[in-house]
C-alpha cells in the first residue's frame, strides 16, 4: 500500500524523467488500449485501487477495461448494476476510507442521475468535514462528445455543469497519450475527479504512447502550435476540429496559436493569458451549447487579464443552444469551417 | 388535459368510471370463441387471486396478434439491416424475442374502436385510453399502438415522416392520440413518470391505467422504488411492467440481481410473474392487472422473456451468451412461432392462409422500407424549434444564426 506521499512521488519521478532527454519507452497504442493501460498500471501500482462500472468485467462497450478481470481478479474488476448513482456513492464511500476507486459511467449522457452524488457528496466531503475526510481517490471515467450518430444521449458534452461545482477536477484528453498520462494523473490525484474520454477518438487516435508508468500535469494547458495573430482554446475531440481550421488559416498567411486547456477545472488561465497579451485575440470553441459553456468562463476572465492588448472581441465557436439533435447534428457542431470563419472575422476586424 | 370533474360529481363519476370495469372474472366463451390454456403456471407474490389459466379467444383476435407480431418482427429485422447499411442515426435496441408482451398487453387495453368510436379491448392499433410509458426498446410499441411500421423506420433513419418528426430517433417514439408517453433513453427514467401518468387518470377519473415498463436492468435503479413508493401510498391505478429478457446490457440477471425475482421486487406491491412469450397469457394477465391496478392499487407484473438482438446494435450478443441458448429460446419458446400454432392447432387458419398473410407483411414492411429511406431529412430549422413554446424570431435559440458566417456554411434563421 503507497501512501499519498509516495504516490505523488512516483508522478514527479515519471514527469521528470519524461521531461528529461531520455526517450522512454512507447508502444503503438489506440486510445481505448492507452486507457486500458493506465488502469492495468494504477491496479498494478496500488493495492487499493478498484475499477467498476457497468458492462465493466468483460471490457465495457468501448473495450476500455479489457482484460483486466483476468489479470486482477473480480474482487478488483466489478461488474456494476445498471445505477450510476448507486455506483458512484459506492465510489465515494471507498475514496472515504482511503481506497482508490475508478468507476465508469458508460456514457457521459447517464452521469446526470449521479449529479447529486458527485456535485453534493463527493465535491463538498473535504470542505463540510474541516478537513477531516476526503474523496480524493474518486476518479470518475465517462466517455463524452459527438460521435456522427449518437443522437440526445450519446453524444452530450456536460462539462460545465461540473465546472460550476468547486471541489472536483474536470479533465478531457485530447488523444491516446494525453489519456494515458491525464487518467493515471487524476486516478493519483488526492481530489476527486471527472475524466471525459472523447468517444470518437478511442479507436481514431493511434499514437506512439509511454509504456508503465506515465503521468501528465492536472490544471495546465498545452500549446500545440505557437503563433502570433490569434490564439485558439478548446478541449477533447474539438482540439482537431480547432487544428484543421487553424491550418486553413495558415494558408492564408495567418499565425495561429493552438491551445489544449486539457484540464476544465481547475482551468490554466496563465498560459492562455500570456499567449492572448502577444496574440491580441482569441477564439474558444467547444461541442457544448454557446450559452453558460466553459468557453463563457474563459471569455470573462480572459477580458479581464488582457483587455489592453485585445484587437477584436473574443469569440466563441460552440454548439448551438438546444438538445443535442439526432438529424442534424453537422448543423448543431461547431465544425472547422465555423471556426475557420471566427478565425478570419477577428483578424479582419 | 389534466382537469378534475365538478366536485359534487366526481363521487358519481368515479363510481361510473369504476362500474364500467367490474372486479376481474374469469374469462367467458362467445360465439366464434375456443378455449385455449397457457403453457405456465403464474408466480405470485402478496396475491390472494391469479389470472385464469387460460382464456377464449376468436379468429379475428388470434390472427390479428399473430399478423401484428410477425410485423414486428419482420420490422425488427428490417431494422437490424438498415443499421448495418448504415442507414439508421442513433443508436438502436431492438424487440424481437418479446412482441407477445407489446400485442398481448395492447390487446387488454381499453381503446377506442377506429371504425365504431366505441370503446373496446378486443383488437389491437386504436386509441387507448390507458396510457404506456416505456424504455429506448420502443418501436414495436409504437406499432402497437397504432402507427404505420413506415413511420417507425423513418424516425429510425431521423426522417421528417418520422413519429417524431426524425428528432427523436429510435429511443424515442411517440404517440399523443394514443397515450403513448414513449420511449426514454435513460435507464428508470420512465417509472416515476408512469406513476404520475397513473396519478392523472385518477385524478381525472377516467377509468384509465399507466403502464410503466422497465427491463431487468432497470430493476436495479433507485427511482423505480420511490416510483413504487408514491404509487403505494396513494394507490394509483400503475402496473410497473418488468420486461424480464434476462440481461441488462451484457450483465445477466443473476449478476446484477441479488433477487431476480422481479415480481417480489415491489415488496409491499404485489406481484405476478407472467409467461411473456405468449401472446394470449400476457392478454388475461394484463386484464387482470389493469381491473386490479383501477380497484386496488399498484401491481408488479414481471414478463419472462428474452431478447434475440444483442443490448444494441453495437452489442453483438454473444460475448456475455452463447449462440445455443438464443437458438435453444427461439426453438422452444418463439412468441410468434407460439401464435402461429394457436392458430393452426384452434384450426382458425391453415398454413396456406397464414402463408398469405406473411407474404402481405412482408410487402408492406419492404414497401415500408424503401419509403423510409425515400423520405427527406427534417429541414434545418428544425434543429432550434420545440425547444420552447412561443420562439420567435427574437426569441431564438442562440449559436443557431448562422447568418454571422456570411454564407460559408449556409442559414437557417
Amino acid at each position: 500500500m503507497l501512501r499519498p506521499q509516495a504516490r505523488r512521488a512516483i508522478g514527479r519521478v515519471s514527469l521528470s524523467r519524461r521531461l528529461s532527454s531520455q526517450v522512454p519507452a512507447t508502444a503503438k497504442m489506440t486510445m481505448f488500449a492507452a486507457i486500458n493501460d493506465a488502469m492495468r498500471v494504477a491496479l498494478a501500482t496500488d493495492p487499493r485501487a478498484v475499477v467498476f462500472g457497468e458492462d465493466v468485467a468483460f471490457g465495457g462497450v468501448f473495450r476500455c477495461t479489457m482484460g483486466l478481470l483476468e489479470e486482477f481478479g473480480k474482487e478488483r474488476v466489478l461488474n456494476m448494476p445498471i445505477n450510476e448513482q448507486g455506483l458512484v456513492g459506492f465510489g465515494i464511500g471507498m475514496a472515504a476510507v482511503g481506497g482508490t476507486a475508478i468507476a465508469e459511467v458508460q456514457f457521459a449522457d447517464y452521469i446526470f442521475p449521479a449529479m447529486d452524488q458527485i456535485c453534493n457528496e463527493a465535491a463538498k466531503f473535504r470542505y463540510r468535514s474541516g478537513g477531516e475526510f476526503d474523496v480524493g481517490g474518486l476518479t470518475i471515467r465517462a466517455p463524452a462528445n459527438a460521435v456522427g450518430h449518437g443522437g440526445h444521449y450519446h453524444s452530450q458534452s456536460p462539462e460545465a455543469y461540473f465546472a460550476h461545482t468547486p471541489g472536483l477536477k474536470v479533465v478531457y484528453p485530447r488523444d491516446a497519450i494525453t489519456a494515458k498520462g491525464l487518467l493515471l494523473a487524476c486516478i493519483r490525484d488526492r481530489n476527486p475527479c471527472i475524466f471525459f474520454e472523447p468517444k470518437v477518438l478511442y479507436r481514431s487516435s493511434v499514437q506512439e504512447v509511454p509504456t508503465g508508468d506515465f503521468m501528465l500535469p492536472l490544471g495546465k494547458a498545452e500549446v500545440l502550435t505557437e503563433g502570433s495573430d490569434i490564439t485558439l482554446v478548446a478541449w477533447g475531440a474539438q482540439v482537431h476540429v480547432m487544428l484543421k481550421a487553424a491550418a486553413r488559416a495558415a494558408e492564408e498567411g495567418i499565425s495561429v496559436e493552438c491551445i489544449d486547456l486539457a484540464t476544465i477545472l481547475p482551468w490554466d488561465m496563465h498560459t492562455i493569458r500570456d499567449s492572448v497579451r502577444k496574440t491580441g485575440r482569441l477564439v474558444v470553441t467547444h461541442e457544448a451549447p454557446l450559452t453558460a459553456g466553459f468557453g463563457a468562463e474563459i471569455c470573462a476572465t480572459i477580458q479581464t487579464h488582457c483587455f489592453d492588448s485585445l484587437e477584436a472581441p473574443i469569440a466563441r465557436v460552440c454548439g448551438a443552444d438546444t438538445p443535442f439533435p439526432l438529424a442534424l447534428e453537422k448543423l448543431y457542431l461547431p465544425d472547422e469551417l465555423k471556426v475557420y470563419d471566427a478565425i478570419k472575422q477577428a483578424v479582419s476586424y | 388535459m389534466l382537469r378534475r370533474a365538478a366536485a359534487p360529481r366526481a363521487a358519481a363519476a368515479a363510481r361510473r368510471a369504476l362500474s364500467t370495469y367490474p372486479p376481474y372474472a374469469e374469462p367467458a366463451a362467445f360465439d366464434g370463441a375456443k378455449r385455449v390454456e397457457f403453457d405456465v403456471p403464474y408466480e405470485l407474490h402478496q396475491l390472494s387471486s391469479a389470472p385464469a389459466s387460460f382464456t377464449y379467444v376468436s379468429k379475428a383476435e388470434l390472427l390479428d396478434y399473430y399478423t401484428q407480431m410477425y410485423k414486428m418482427r419482420r420490422m425488427e429485422i428490417a431494422s437490424d439491416t438498415l443499421y448495418k447499411g448504415k442507414f439508421v442515426k442513433g443508436f438502436c435496441h431492438l424487440y424481437d424475442g418479446q412482441e407477445a408482451i407489446c400485442v398481448g398487453m395492447e390487446a387488454a387495453c381499453t381503446k377506442k374502436d377506429p371504425s365504431s368510436g366505441k370503446l373496446t379491448n378486443a383488437l389491437t392499433g386504436g386509441e387507448s385510453l390507458d396510457s404506456l410509458v416505456t424504455s429506448y426498446r420502443d418501436h414495436c410499441h409504437q406499432v402497437a399502438r397504432g402507427d404505420t411500421v413506415e413511420a417507425v423506420l423513418s424516425e429510425l433513419l431521423g426522417k421528417y415522416k418520422g413519429c417524431a418528426k426524425g428528432k427523436g430517433g429510435s429511443m424515442h417514439m411517440y404517440r399523443a392520440n394514443a397515450n403513448f408517453f414513449g420511449g426514454n433513453g435513460i435507464v428508470g427514467a420512465q417509472a416515476p413518470i408512469g406513476a404520475g401518468l397513473a396519478f392523472a387518470h385518477k385524478y381525472k377519473e377516467d377509468g384509465g391505467v399507466a403502464f410503466t415498463l422497465y427491463g431487468d436492468g432497470a430493476a436495479n435503479q433507485g427511482q423505480l422504488y420511490e416510483a413504487m413508493n408514491m404509487a403505494a401510498l396513494w394507490k394509483l391505478p400503475v402496473v410497473f411492467v418488468c420486461e424480464n429478457n434476462q440481461y441488462g446490457m451484457g450483465t445477466s440477471k443473476g449478476r446484477s440481481s441479488a433477487n431476480s425475482d422481479y415480481y417480489t421486487r415491489g415488496h409491499y406491491i404485489p406481484g405476478i410473474k407472467v409467461d411473456g412469450m405468449n401472446v394470449l397469457n400476457v392478454r388475461e394477465a394484463t386484464r387482470f392487472a389493469k381491473l386490479h391496478a383501477l380497484h386496488n392499487g399498484p401491481l408488479v407484473m414481471e414478463m419472462d422473456t428474452y431478447r434475440y438482438h444483442g443490448h444494441s446494435m453495437s452489442d453483438p450478443g454473444i460475448t456475455y451468451r452463447n449462440r445455443d441458448e438464443v437458438a435453444s429460446v427461439r426453438k422452444a419458446r418463439d412468441p410468434v412461432e407460439r401464435a402461429k400454432r394457436y392458430l393452426l392447432e384452434l384450426e382458425f387458419a391453415t398454413a396456406a392462409e397464414l402463408k398469405e398473410v406473411e407474404v402481405a407483411v412482408r410487402s408492406e414492411v419492404d414497401a415500408a422500407v424503401e419509403a423510409a429511406k425515400a423520405n427527406e431529412l427534417p429541414p434545418a430549422h428544425e434543429l432550434y424549434e420545440d425547444i420552447y413554446v412561443g420562439q420567435t424570431k427574437e426569441f431564438f435559440m442562440r449559436g443557431c444564426d448562422m447568418s454571422a458566417s456570411r454564407g460559408v456554411y449556409g442559414t437557417t434563421k
